[in-house]
């Protein structure tokens, strides 16, 4: 259950999740905006000091998060000044940005009936999607995959080292819930290319 | 320019004649935008990005995916350096791992 499709006459993006999928989704959309609210977006201090306080407009140096190092790639790698005022002027815009996308993820499944607790069995979410906001909810798919993928050290080809752990093994589960959100993206990929 | 000595009017400016069109529309776009291989995306989503983006059609958005994929890296768009971190920035947006560098 989940897979995203184009309904033929609305031609709305929909959707239905079970009351846990759809939990489990407005909890990992809910984690993405707390990290990128949680490390303040801060100018890099080693300046001047007149100079760096009265410039409070943006970050200048890479975030401590491993996460958020790979949200908000440094541009210029072998130009560290012009690294810094590209981070000044962009990562602000796109921390806000990420985050009102991941908002956007769990205002449609609360809309759409999912209630603050989860608590009743046999709860269904059908979530009915214009383009833009799939387009949205998709970008945002995104961040929640590079995030788990950074927690989890996830590497091209090595699938098979997942799938040898242990079912109990908590990074198995969390990479089951990885597999699960990139699987949701690419037919969401597909119902937006259909 | 001025090859008569007197006062010229304003010339037009003269083209190295051995320059070929490639290069001349090169001085013009000195950057690149380089998008680098991860292993989060996905095929489908790259090529979506890149057809929604820069409104590449289904074809070239593919190659480039694929150059992205194979080769660890591709130059998806040339330009000024404004127009590149415009794409950059879009490019973070979308989650993709984008650098820019001078046009080699």
């Amino acid at each position: 259950m989940g897979a995203f499709t184009r309904h033929r006459r609305s031609r709305l993006i929909i959707a239905n999740f079970t009351g846990f999928e759809a939990d489990l989704l407005r909890s990992l959309a809910s984690q993405i905006v707390e990290l990128l609210r949680n490390e303040a977006a801060m100018p890099d201090d080693t300046r001047d000091p007149f100079e760096a306080m009265m410039d409070f407009s943006g970050p200048t140096s890479e975030p401590d998060d491993p996460v958020l190092q790979r949200l908000f790639p440094t541009a210029y790698p072998k130009d560290p000044e012009a690294a810094s005022e590209f981070r000044r002027f962009t990562e602000g815009n796109l921390r806000d940005g990420k985050a009102a996308a991941a908002c956007m993820i769990i205002d449609g499944l609360e809309e759409a009936g999912l209630p603050p607790e989860l608590s009743e069995d046999g709860l269904m979410i059908d979530v009915e999607l214009d383009e833009p906001t799939a387009e949205t909810w998709m970008r945002s798919f995104t961040d929640i995959r590079l995030a788990l993928a950074t927690r989890l050290g996830v590497e091209n080809g090595d699938e098979e080292t997942w799938y040898a752990l242990p079912d109990d093994d908590p990074r198995a589960q969390a990479h089951d819930i990885y597999e699960w959100v990139g699987w949701l993206q690419e037919t969401i990929v597909e119902a937006l290319t259909a | 320019m001025c090859h008569d000595g007197g006062v010229s009017a304003a010339s037009p400016v003269e083209l190295d004649p051995t320059l070929s069109p490639d290069e001349i529309t090169n001085l013009s776009k000195p950057w690149v935008t380089i998008v680098w291989d991860d292993p989060v995306n996905l095929m489908s989503y790259v090529s979506y990005v890149f057809q929604k983006y820069f409104g590449y059609d289904e074809a070239k958005a593919t190659t480039l995916m694929l150059e992205v994929h194979t080769d660890g890296k591709s130059a998806v768009s040339t330009g000024s350096r404004e127009e590149m971190e415009r794409d950059v920035q879009a490019m973070h947006e979308f989650g993709l791992w984008a650098t820019l560098d001078k046009a080699t």
